[in-house]
């Protein structure tokens, strides 16, 4: 990790192609973050991709920060400063420029067309996600076992997921699996 | 689920009630973003409502609901568009900067913190269990929240829609497309086949 100065540009253009393409949210962009940095540039390993993924989901604040946890991982305080600038300067100027004019097409037919467009690519976007992350987690029966059970809580009950996270850790420095 | 109606007031409707309505400055919006962003365990978007709506009295729901119906056709996160959209019509750039900052800076120093710490003691073997359950229960989340958004959207009959979804997931999730191939080629598909749905 001594040249991560190098990292930067790719850094911040990886995820400004992220913030700009990927529609709902960093949940969604799950799968192209996964592909550029271990995939691609072998930056981070599939299980701790998987694994800061989860420390995210524990976080308070929006999904997006897990865009900083990935960059500090690649590349320290600059890392994690240049990718979160990345994934948020190009929408977040969108939505800037937006908030002039978007009132205008609140009931234009294009508008509501667009918006029910977008959805079932979002859901198969989050699914894709939900592939990649059980793939790298579950690699024997326990872990699949916790992924069934945290699916059935999450699904089945209005509890906050949280606690779900929070049971699994706990299960998990017992040192029973 | 019914909320209170923080604009009924006898202006309600009225120009002037409107005109009345107090409108957050910068400050005004850095602290409240920053607040939902640290109470919003699990989802922002709940604690926006509860503390934009119902707390400051800043928004109707009715209004707060159109806002984020816009934000949903942007790029980015929903709850982010949000800080942007409502931040810069309250007190323009400054606003904007305000509650984006509010919203995003505290949760990235406990991600830095928790960045630094994972580096140090994550390989540490009496962790290993913990983050290896944790990850496994994350993958349960996201399966859950995948399951409620197909579930919402067959509840009628499959469309041609699904097959958007199966496909997005197989060229996403199963074929490792990059993204930018996933969205040029199904996101013309999706909106084709909402305008022909519409007609």
């Amino acid at each position: 990790m001594s040249d991560e100065s190098d990292l930067y540009v790719p850094l911040l253009s990886i995820f400004a192609l992220c913030s700009v393409i990927a529609v709902g949210g960093a949940t969604s962009a799950v799968p192209e973050m996964h592909r550029q940095a271990v995939d691609v540039h072998h930056w981070i390993s599939d299980r701790s991709f998987t694994e800061l993924f989860a420390i995210a989901q524990t976080s308070p604040g929006p999904n997006v920060v897990f865009v900083t946890l990935l960059g500090h991982y690649i590349a320290g305080v600059p890392g994690a400063l240049i990718a979160m600038f990345g994934m948020c300067a190009p929408s977040c100027t969108i939505a800037y420029c937006a908030a002039r004019v978007v009132d205008r097409f609140r009931d234009a037919p294009w508008r509501i067309i667009l918006q029910a467009g977008l959805v079932p690519v979002t859901i198969g976007l989050i699914a894709s996600s939900a592939l990649i992350v059980a793939r790298a987690a579950d690699h024997d029966i326990p872990t699949l076992l916790i992924t069934a059970a945290s699916f059935a809580f999450c699904y089945w009950t209005r509890v906050t997921p949280l606690l779900a996270l929070a049971l699994a850790a706990a299960l998990g420095l017992t040192g029973l699996l | 689920m019914p909320e209170p109606d923080v604009s009924a007031s006898p202006n309600t409707g009225s120009p002037a009630g409107a005109a009345a309505r107090h409108i957050p400055s910068a400050g005004e919006l850095f602290l409240a973003f920053a607040k939902m962003a640290v109470c919003g365990f699990g989802g922002v978007l709940a604690w926006s409502r509860r503390i934009i709506v119902q707390e400051r009295g800043w928004l109707t729901p009715e209004e707060f609901n159109e806002q984020l119906a816009l934000c949903q056709v942007l790029p980015g996160g929903n709850i982010l568009n949000f800080s942007i959209m409502y931040g810069s019509r309250c007190a323009g750039l400054a606003g904007a900067f305000a509650a984006l900052l509010g919203l995003i800076g505290p949760p990235m120093v406990l991600m830095i913190v928790a960045g630094i710490l994972y580096r140090h003691y994550g390989a540490l073997p009496a962790l290993r269990g913990m983050f290896a359950s944790l990850a496994a229960a994350a993958a349960g989340l996201l399966i859950a929240t995948a399951t409620q958004m197909v579930r919402a959207t067959v509840k009628d009959r499959l469309r041609p829609a699904h097959l958007v979804t199966a496909a997005t997931f197989v060229a996403a999730g199963v074929l490792r497309w990059p993204l930018l191939w996933v969205m040029a080629t199904l996101l013309p598909v999706s909106v084709a086949l909402a305008w022909w749905r519409r007609q």
